[in-house]
C-alpha cells in the first residue's frame, strides 16, 4: 500500500515536471527551480509534511522535497533559536543530499571519463 | 552552361514578417507526444520513488532506524546509484525515454552534478571539476535557498511561529 | 568577378583536385559510410578530451585532402577554415601543425561552403595557386559548449538536431582533374525571430531560401539547371519549411532534386538523431565525400550546395536574443560539363 502511494505521488510530481517541459517549454533548470520553490511554499502552508507521512518516498525523493527540507530546517531553527535561525537552519536537513552529491561526483570525476 | 534569358531566375524575393514566419514555422513543427511523455515520466518517476521507498524500508529494518533517521542514508544511496549510472553512460539514455521521470527525482539532481564534473575534468580538478560542478544544479540550490529565506522572513515579520 | 548582388562568378573555373573526409562512429553507421576516407570507431578517438578528438579529425581530413590532391603540403598557399568552438581552436591548432598561412572564418554550420567559396575566390583571382578549405565538428564538443554536459539526462525534443562528428577538407587549384567550382553566392544574415536553440531548422530555413533565391536572381539560373540542390543542415523540420517557402514564392524546386545533408548523413528512422544531422561537418563530409564521388563518376553533373548556419552563442540565447542565420551557396560541376 505504502509502495502504491509512493508510486502514484512520485509519478504525479514527475508528470507535473513533464508538463512544464512539454507544454510550458521550460528548460530543465527552470523546471527544477520552479518545483523546488513549490515544495518550499507547500511546506510553508503546512501541506508537505502530511504528504510525506502519506506517500513516503513518493514525496521525499522528488526535488520538491529539497524545497520542503530547506524551509523545514529554516523554520525549525527559527522556533528554537529565533530569527537568525532562518539562515542558520536551512541546510541542516539537506546536508546529506548535497554533500553526497558533491563527494560522489568528485570521486567519479577522478576515475571516469564521459562516454558521450 | 545556362543561357541567360531576361527575367530568368527572377523569382519573387522571400518576404515574410517575423510574426508571420513564427506562425508558419509553428504549424510545421512536429508535435511533442505530450501524453506519451507524461505516461513515461509517471511510470519512471514512480518507479524511482518505489525504489527509494524500498531502500528506506531496508535501512529502517536493517539498521533499526526511524523513518526520519533513514531519510539521509536513503537519499545518499539514491545519489550513489545515479552517479554510478551517469558514469556508465546510461543515465542520459534513460532520460531520453523517461524525461521528467528521471530529472525530477533527486537522482536527476545528482546526475546534473556528476555529468558536469565528468565533462569538465579535462579542464582540471580545480577550475574544471570544482568550478563547473554546480553548473546545472546551482539554480535549484539558489532558488530553494532564496524561497526558504523569503518564507522565513515572512514568518519573522508577521510573528508566525516556526515548526 | 561579381555577378548580380552577392554572387562571385569564377571565370577560370577552379578545380577541386582532392578532398578528405573523416567521421565518427554514428556517421559510420549511417547510409554514406562507404564514401568517407576514414571512420573512427570511438567518439573519443583515444584522445584526452573531446576538443582534442575534434582537432584530430580535422588534421586527418586535411592530410587526406592533400594526399588525394597529389600535391605536397608546402604547395598550398592558404588554408581557410573554421569550426563551432570558441575562438575556432580546432582550426587554430590544426593550422599551427599544418604550418600554412591561415584564414580563420566563423560561419557556424555554413563554414564548409563559406571556406570553399573563399578558397575558390583566392584561386580564381590569382591570389593563390592552391588553397585548402576545411571545417570540422564533434557531437560532444558542441553539446558541451552549446547545450549540456554529454552525460546529462535531458530529453531532446523532436525538433532537436544531432551534431555530426567529422571533418571535411578540399584542395582547390587553378587547374587539374576534378569537379569545378563555377560560382558562389555569399549569403546575408536572415533572422525571422526564432529563438529556440533546439529548433535550428526553423531558424535557418529562411536564410537558405533567401540565399538560393538570390543565387537564381544573380545568375539567371533556375532549379532545373541543377541536378541537385542540397542544403547543409536544415534536417526534417527546416527542410519541410524550406520546401513550403519555395512553393509559396513560386520557385519550382520540384524541377530538381532538393535534399539536405542533415537528412542524408543519418538513417533518420533507425538512428536516434531526432530531426537529423547538423554541425559544420554535416555539409562538409556529405559534399566532399558523397557528392564529390557522384560528380566524379558522372551521376551528377551540376549541383548547388547551400550550407546553412545559426550564428547564436550560448550567451546570446540566455540573454533572450533570437537566432540570426546565414546560408552560403557554391555551385559545383563535373569537370567536363
Amino acid at each position: 500500500m505504502q509502495f502504491l502511494w509512493a508510486f502514484l505521488v512520485g509519478g504525479g510530481i514527475c508528470v507535473l515536471g513533464q508538463l512544464m517541459f512539454d507544454v510550458l517549454k521550460l528548460t530543465p533548470a527552470h523546471t527544477m527551480s520552479t518545483l523546488v520553490v513549490l515544495g518550499a511554499v507547500a511546506d510553508a502552508l503546512g501541506w508537505y509534511e502530511p504528504l510525506v507521512e502519506f506517500a513516503g518516498a513518493g514525496a521525499t525523493v522528488p526535488i520538491t522535497s529539497f524545497g520542503n527540507a530547506l524551509v523545514h530546517g529554516a523554520l525549525t531553527e527559527l522556533e528554537q533559536t529565533g530569527p537568525i535561525g532562518v539562515i542558520a537552519g536551512m541546510f541542516k536537513v539537506t546536508s546529506a543530499g548535497i554533500s553526497a552529491a558533491i563527494i560522489f561526483s568528485f570521486l567519479a570525476a577522478l576515475v571516469v571519463r564521459p562516454k558521450g | 552552361m545556362a543561357t541567360k534569358t531576361a527575367g530568368r531566375g527572377k523569382f519573387k524575393p522571400m518576404s515574410m514578417s517575423s510574426k508571420e514566419y513564427k506562425t508558419f514555422a509553428k504549424q510545421r513543427e512536429p508535435s511533442r507526444s505530450v501524453l506519451a511523455n507524461c505516461v513515461r515520466a509517471f511510470v519512471s518517476g514512480g518507479l524511482i520513488c518505489v525504489l527509494g521507498q524500498a531502500i528506506q524500508n531496508g535501512y529502517m529494518s536493517w539498521m533499526k532506524l526511524s523513518s526520519t533517521q533513514a531519510a539521509n542514508p536513503t537519499v545518499a544511496t539514491l545519489i550513489f546509484i545515479s552517479v554510478l549510472l551517469t558514469c556508465f553512460g546510461v543515465y542520459d539514455k534513460i532520460a531520453q525515454w523517461a524525461g521528467a521521470g528521471s530529472a525530477v527525482p533527486v537522482t536527476g539532481f545528482a546526475n546534473s552534478m556528476c555529468s558536469a564534473a565528468l565533462e569538465h575534468r579535462a579542464e582540471g580538478l580545480v577550475l574544471g571539476v570544482g568550478g563547473n560542478m554546480f553548473k546545472l544544479a546551482g539554480s535549484v540550490i539558489v532558488y530553494g535557498t532564496v524561497a526558504a529565506f523569503v518564507i522565513g522572513l515572512i514568518h519573522v515579520i508577521f510573528g508566525i511561529r516556526g515548526h | 568577378m561579381l555577378r548580380g548582388k552577392q554572387t562571385w562568378w569564377f571565370e577560370s573555373r577552379p578545380v577541386i583536385i582532392g578532398t578528405g573526409t573523416v567521421v565518427g562512429p554514428d556517421e559510420g553507421a549511417g547510409p554514406l559510410a562507404a564514401d568517407f576516407d576514414l571512420v573512427h570507431a570511438e567518439l573519443d578517438m583515444n584522445q584526452k578530451s573531446w576538443e582534442k578528438a575534434e582537432r584530430l579529425l580535422l588534421e586527418q581530413a586535411s592530410d587526406f585532402a592533400i594526399k588525394n590532391a597529389g600535391i605536397r603540403k608546402e604547395q598550398v598557399q592558404f588554408y581557410v577554415g573554421g569550426d563551432l568552438l570558441n575562438q575556432l581552436i580546432s582550426n587554430s591548432f590544426t593550422a599551427r601543425d599544418l604550418g600554412l598561412p591561415y584564414i580563420g572564418v566563423f560561419g557556424a554550420c555554413s563554414t564548409s561552403m563559406l571556406s570553399l567559396a573563399l578558397a575558390a575566390q583566392l584561386v580564381d583571382s590569382g591570389a593563390a595557386e592552391y588553397a585548402m578549405a576545411g571545417t570540422c565538428s564533434h557531437n560532444c564538443t558542441a553539446e558541451k559548449q552549446f547545450r549540456y554536459p554529454t552525460e546529462y539526462g535531458s530529453q531532446k525534443p523532436p525538433t532537436a538536431q544531432y551534431t555530426v562528428t567529422g571533418a571535411g577538407a578540399a584542395v582547390v587549384a587553378a587547374s587539374g582533374n576534378g569537379p569545378v567550382i563555377t560560382c558562389a553566392t555569399i549569403g546575408k544574415i536572415v533572422d525571422l525571430g526564432i529563438s529556440d536553440p533546439f529548433n535550428m531548422g526553423a531558424a535557418m530555413a529562411p536564410a537558405a531560401v533567401d540565399t538560393i533565391q538570390t543565387h537564381f536572381s544573380d545568375t539567371g539560373r533556375v532549379p532545373a539547371d541543377y541536378d541537385m540542390i542540397v542544403t547543409g543542415d536544415l534536417a526534417t523540420v527546416g527542410h519541410r519549411i524550406a520546401v513550403d517557402l519555395f512553393a509559396r514564392d513560386g520557385v519550382p524546386m520540384q524541377d530538381t532534386v532538393f535534399s539536405d545533408c542533415g537528412l542524408m548523413i543519418y538513417d533518420i528512422e533507425r538512428q536516434k538523431v531526432q530531426a537529423g544531422g547538423s554541425g559544420c561537418a554535416c555539409s562538409a563530409v556529405v559534399t566532399y565525400g558523397h557528392l564529390m564521388k557522384r560528380l566524379r563518376n558522372g551521376e551528377l553533373k551540376r549541383i548547388l550546395v547551400v550550407a546553412t548556419g545559426a550564428l547564436l552563442s550560448p550567451l546570446s540565447y540566455q540573454q533572450g536574443e533570437t537566432i540570426p542565420c546565414i546560408a552560403h551557396a557554391v555551385a559545383i560541376e563535373r569537370g567536363d560539363a
